[in-house]
Parts: structure tokens; sequence; C-alpha cells
């Protein structure tokens, strides 16, 4: 080829070629993130170092670790001097630590199976490809659950899920004329019903009954798990409906839930769980004695829902105007827009948000210890570490609790990520 | 021979205006708009930024409230009762500058969508007309995608056949190719084109006044939030009447 001719002409392609040695798999990695830069070098021989003396130092506590004893005592017994832990504690104190100490022993297989239901009605809410039927199961769930854990006749849960079912037929049936109207007519509906399935159940109190198990004698992970669940699964709904009335353009529902949010957002949960152990009883009915478990949940449902509420409210506003108007402009009402075009959206932008106060609230839940209530943080200062024959057994137990702790949460942050992922559908 | 002489308009009116105003706070945005549209009109609204082009054919939807006067579109008037504005809204078509489809959703569902919703018009026979009117603005390929992986083009395409399924009796456009690219600009003009010479009644807010030469019948001229001149496109654009479309026209014509 003649030099500094304009004109060329390629007739062969060249062909793909791999990178060079240097430049490609572990060598590539290495020399970019180890050894790119002489202090790089020297912050890598020092993480190396760092990262050999925990383990060299904590290996022997992991490996000398007792499984089987009877006491602390016994336990520095048997290891003589030499540094290991007493996991004898876990395995001892077991069902303790799960179920608290008063639920009955023979009834375990009751929260057992609860929450091997709870994984199968949550499967078809958390992953969308499953049959959508299984939603059905995941309906009854609440009532079911309720049956096993707290025991009783079977007829309770069952009217109460028959009224929740009458009334929303009710409303179903009796909207079309007026949402208020709607609501009215069903409020009335499943309350009557309420009321005429409660003389039933209690006249037949032994029917099918399971042996009742009352709510102070709920404890240890156990009791963190219901709160969590509980609290959670109310609280992300309620937050929505609150992020909508803070938007709304009806003055009073708005105020309603601007008050509602600040509040609860402004005071501490340590200080709304006092406010239900003690004086949320001066609100109900002198006759009612509403119980310890319901008033947490009810306070740690608020929180959470005024915290979700805020998360919410930040994906509307991130939506474009232009998707309201679009809407619109389509003829949808409030409520279709709302359901099909802007939620949809908005919650997909809170998904990090909204798991970032439901890990908070299930590991706040460890807070009612504070309220003399035996969760499982509660069982270990309490009735474990209090006991002349595991006093001083912290590590092991606490370690225990946060890593119990953070499988759970660190799963729910693992589940939130994939559902982004698969939530991903534009690239705008 | 223009086209516009094959196009018929009926004496039906499709959207009358009398006496509007609107305020943004106070500021006075629309002042004593009266105009009357007739079935299968084609009404092009030009002027400068701020005129109130805009803010007018959204009042015709009721995108923004109107503050004193009438707008009757179809026989309904426009009131504050959230009935009659969803039964308008329904039956008026909107294009919008920014396509303003729903990225969540398929192209088709965003199709289908308002049908089955509002409609209540069984899925199968919504898919149908959805692919109806995809074909017709010839892009039935790209019914299963998002609307992030389609070009700006092909996007307000897609909004106009969203629009379509509605079957409206009026379709209103807001600046539908201020954000497009040159090249992409000319495919959706030739969409509303068509749409034109099936007798749609359109009111297009636009700076094309190509478009407006070969499409409209009527052309407005607004300027700070009044209409300032209304003419027939040949006697607007060769023989303006006020300095202030004089001014614009050269504006823009200019270059």
């Amino acid at each position: 080829m003649a030099e500094n001719n304009a004109s060329f002409v390629r007739h062969e392609l060249i062909k793909e070629q791999v990178p060079p040695v240097s430049q490609r798999g572990v060598v590539k990695w290495v020399s970019e993130n180890l050894i790119s830069s002489p202090f790089n070098v020297i912050m890598t021989l020092l993480s190396l170092w760092i990262i050999y003396s925990i383990i060299v130092n904590s290996a022997p506590w992991f490996i000398n670790g007792i499984w089987d004893a009877k006491s602390v005592r016994e336990c520095y017994d048997i290891l003589d001097g030499v540094s290991g832990a007493c996991f004898a504690v876990l395995k001892e104190r077991f069902p303790q630590l799960i179920y608290g100490f008063k639920y009955p022993p023979t009834e375990y297989w009751r929260p057992n199976t609860a929450v091997v239901l709870l994984l199968a009605a949550l499967a078809p809410v958390l992953f969308r490809k499953l049959p959508q039927q299984l939603l059905g199961f995941s309906a009854i769930y609440p009532f079911l659950a309720y049956w096993l854990i707290w025991g009783g006749t079977p007829l309770v849960p069952v009217i109460a899920f028959l009224g929740l079912a009458f009334g929303i037929y009710c409303f179903r049936r009796f909207s079309a004329r007026s949402f208020a109207f709607g609501v009215v007519i069903a409020v009335i509906a499943a309350s009557l019903f309420w009321v005429l399935g409660g003389y039933l159940s209690e006249a037949n109190g032994t029917f099918l009954a399971l042996e009742a198990v009352p709510s102070r004698d709920m404890g240890g992970l156990m009791l963190n798990l219901l709160l969590g669940t509980i609290a959670c699964s109310i609280s992300i709904p309620l937050g929505v409906i609150l992020a909508l009335g803070r938007q709304s353009n009806m003055p009073i529902i708005k105020w309603i839930c601007v008050i509602f949010i600040e509040f609860i957002r402004g005071v501490p949960l340590i200080t709304l769980l006092f406010v239900a152990n003690v004086i949320l009883a001066f609100f109900f009915p002198p006759d009612t004695s509403i119980d310890l478990i319901l008033r947490v949940i009810i306070m740690m449902t608020f929180f959470n829902s005024a915290y979700i509420a805020e998360v919410v409210r930040g994906g509307l506003a991130a939506l474009p105007t232009g998707q309201y108007e679009a809407a619109n402009s389509l003829g949808l009402d409030y409520a279709q827009s709302m359901r099909l075009i802007i939620l949809p959206q908005a919650l997909k932008i809170s998904i990090p948000g909204i798991v970032n106060v439901s890990v908070g609230m299930l590991k706040d839940t460890t807070l009612v210890s504070i309220i003399s209530m035996f969760d499982l943080v509660g069982m270990i200062r309490g009735p474990i570490l209090a006991t002349s024959e595991w006093n001083g057994v912290y590590w092991e137990l606490f370690g225990c609790a946060a890593a119990i702790f953070f499988v759970i949460c660190f799963s729910v942050s693992k589940y939130s990520q994939w559902l982004e992922r698969q939530l991903e559908t534009s690239n705008r | 021979m223009n086209r516009q002489a094959k196009l018929e308009v009926s004496d039906e009116v499709a959207i009358g205006i009398q006496g509007m105003n609107k305020w943004f706070g106070s500021f006075h945005v629309l002042r004593d708009i009266d105009l009357t549209v007739n079935r299968g009109e084609r009404i092009v609204v030009c002027g400068p930024s701020g005129s109130g082009k805009s803010t007018l054919i959204r009042c015709v939807n009721a995108l923004e409230e109107h503050q004193s006067g009438q707008i009757i579109v179809d026989g309904t008037e426009l009131t504050s009762d959230i009935k009659n504005i969803d039964k308008i809204r329904s039956e008026v078509g909107m294009l919008f500058q920014h396509f303003n489809l729903f990225p969540h959703l398929t192209i088709l569902e965003n199709c289908t969508l308002a049908q089955i919703w509002v409609r209540k018009i069984p899925q199968a026979q919504a898919e149908e007309t959805a692919m109806h009117f995809l074909t017709k603005v010839k892009i039935p390929e790209q019914a299963d995608k998002y609307p992030g992986q389609l070009s700006g083009g092909q996007q307000q395409r897609v909004a106009i056949a969203r629009s379509l399924c509605m079957r409206p009796r009026i379709m209103l456009f807001d600046e539908p190719t201020s954000a497009l690219d040159p090249e992409m600009i000319k495919e959706v003009l030739d969409t509303m084109i068509e749409l034109a010479e099936d007798g749609m009644t359109m009111m297009v807010v636009t700076h094309e006044m190509g478009f407006a030469r070969q499409v409209a019948n009527r052309v407005i001229f607004m300027d700070e939030g009044q209409i300032v001149e209304q003419n027939e496109p040949e006697e607007f654009f060769n023989n303006p009447q006020s300095d202030r479309t004089k001014l614009f026209l050269s504006q823009i014509l200019g270059h």
C-alpha cells in the first residue's frame, strides 16, 4: 500500500481474538485490585494479616466449643483453661430461645407448623410466577396461624374469616351505587356476623379445641417473628394508604394523615411501646382486656406504617406528572389510575426504602424485651443469663441471636434485590 | 390541489368554548377564550412559548381546571362533576410531548388497559383492537416490548394507537413532535395526517408549520393568553393581519 494514500479497502475481516494473558482472568483481577500500586500492595498485605489474625485467634474458640454440659461451670471444667465457647447453653436452652419459657412443650408442633405454612403462604405473594390460585391459601393463612398459635376452638378464626368475607361480598355488591354506602353496609354486615358468630363460638368453646395458650406465654424467637410478620404485613398496605391520603386534595383526610405520620415519626418507638404497655389500656372500655401483644402490634404497625408512608411518598413524588395525566386522559378513575399505573411504579421505586424500614422493624421487635416481654433477647437477658447455671455466657447467646437475625434480614435484603431486578423492564 | 378539499367539516359542534378564563394563582393565563370547533375540523394552535396554547387544549379534557366561562365537549359541559370529566376524558384522546407511555407495561398492555378497565371490553377483544391500531401506526411487531425499548418516534405512535383504542371522537395533540429527533418527526406527522384523512376532529399545538399548511383547515395564533388571530392556513401564512403574528411568523419561518 502506498504511503499517504487516502483510499483503502479491507478485503479480509480481522478475526476476533482473546485479550493478552495479563489483561484477562485472575491475573488481570489481581493486578488491578490487589497490587496496582505500592500503597495498594501494603494495604493488601495489611488486610491479609488482619484476616489471618482474626481467623487464628477466633477459630479455637469455635473449634473447642463445648456442646454438652449442664452449666457454665461444667464447661470451664471440660475446657480446663483452654479458650473455647460454651455452646452447650444453646443446646440446653434451645426450646426457650425459640418458644419462650412458658409455651407448653407438648404443643411446640403448632408454631412449627405455623412457620412452615407461613413460608407456603408467602411464596405466591413473593414470587409472582407461582400459580396465583395459591393466594387463596395466603388469605386463609392468618386465621389458620391464629388458631395454631393461640389454640382454642377453630370456630373463632373461622367466624372472623367468614365475617370478613361476608363484609367484602357486601362491599362488592353495594359499592356500585356509592363507595361510602358500600363501606357502611359492609361494616354493618361484618359486625353483625361477628356478633352472632361470637355467641356460637362461645357456646361451642370446646369444639375441635387445641389447648389455649394465652398471649403472655408467647416468647423467644417465635414472639419476634410473630410481631415482625404481623406488623410488616399490615403496615405496608396501611403505609400506602397514608401516603395516598397525604397527597389527597381533600383537606381533612390530608391533615389526618399528615398529623398521624408526623406525630408517629417524631416519637421514639420505645416510648410508643411503653404507651402500649401502660397507657393504651385506658382508651379501651373498662371491661375489655386487650392483649398486650395486640397492643404492641398496633403500636409497631403504626410506627412502621408512618415510615413506609414517607418512603412511598418519595416514590410517588419521583413519578413524572405525565403518568398521572396520561392515566387521567384515558378516562381511568382515581382508584384505577392509582392501582394500575401509579402504585406499581411508585412501589417499585420504593422497594429499597420499604425493605430498609421493614428490616429495621423486624430487628426492633427485640425492643419489647424492655417492656418485660420475653422475646429472643428478653429470654437471653432474663430467664437464661439470670440463672446460676448460665450466668456470664454472653458471647455465645448474643452471637446466636445476632446470627439468627442476620440470616433473616440478609435473606429479606437479597430477596428485595432480586425483586428489583425482576421488575426492571425499561431503560428509561 | 390541496388535500384539505377532500376533508369534510360538518356543522355539528365538537368543542364549544365561551368566555373561558383561567388563572394560575394570580397569573391570568387564558383570557376570554371563545372558540368553536366543528366535527371533522383540524385546528392548529401556534404561538410563542408561554402564550397559553398548551393550557388551552389541556383545559378541553380538564387536565387543567378553568375558573370561569363554559367548555362544552361533545355535548357535555365540563364542570367539577367527576362523572362528566371521566366521560369526556374517555371520549377525547390526548397526545403529549413526552409520550407518557406506561413504562411498566408492554406496548400491548398500554393499549388494552383503558379499554379493559374503562370500557369493560373483554381482554381478547381489547387485544384485537390494540393490534388493529398498532398495525395502523405500523408497529404491530413491537407489541410485546416495553416502551423503554422503542425509539421516540415509535413511542409517540404507540401513544397515538393507545388513544385510538378508546375510539375517541376528538384528539388533542400537545406538541407531539417537539421531543423528537428530526428523522422521527415525519413518521409521527404522517400518522397524524392519516388520522385527519379519516375525518378525526383534531386540535394540535405544534410548531410544524408544514403540517399546518398541509392538514389544518384553521390556524389559531395565541399570544399572552388570548387568541390573536385565526384564519385558513393559506391566508394565515401568506397574509397575516396582526403585527404580533407577523413577528412570530418571521421568527419561525425566517431561516
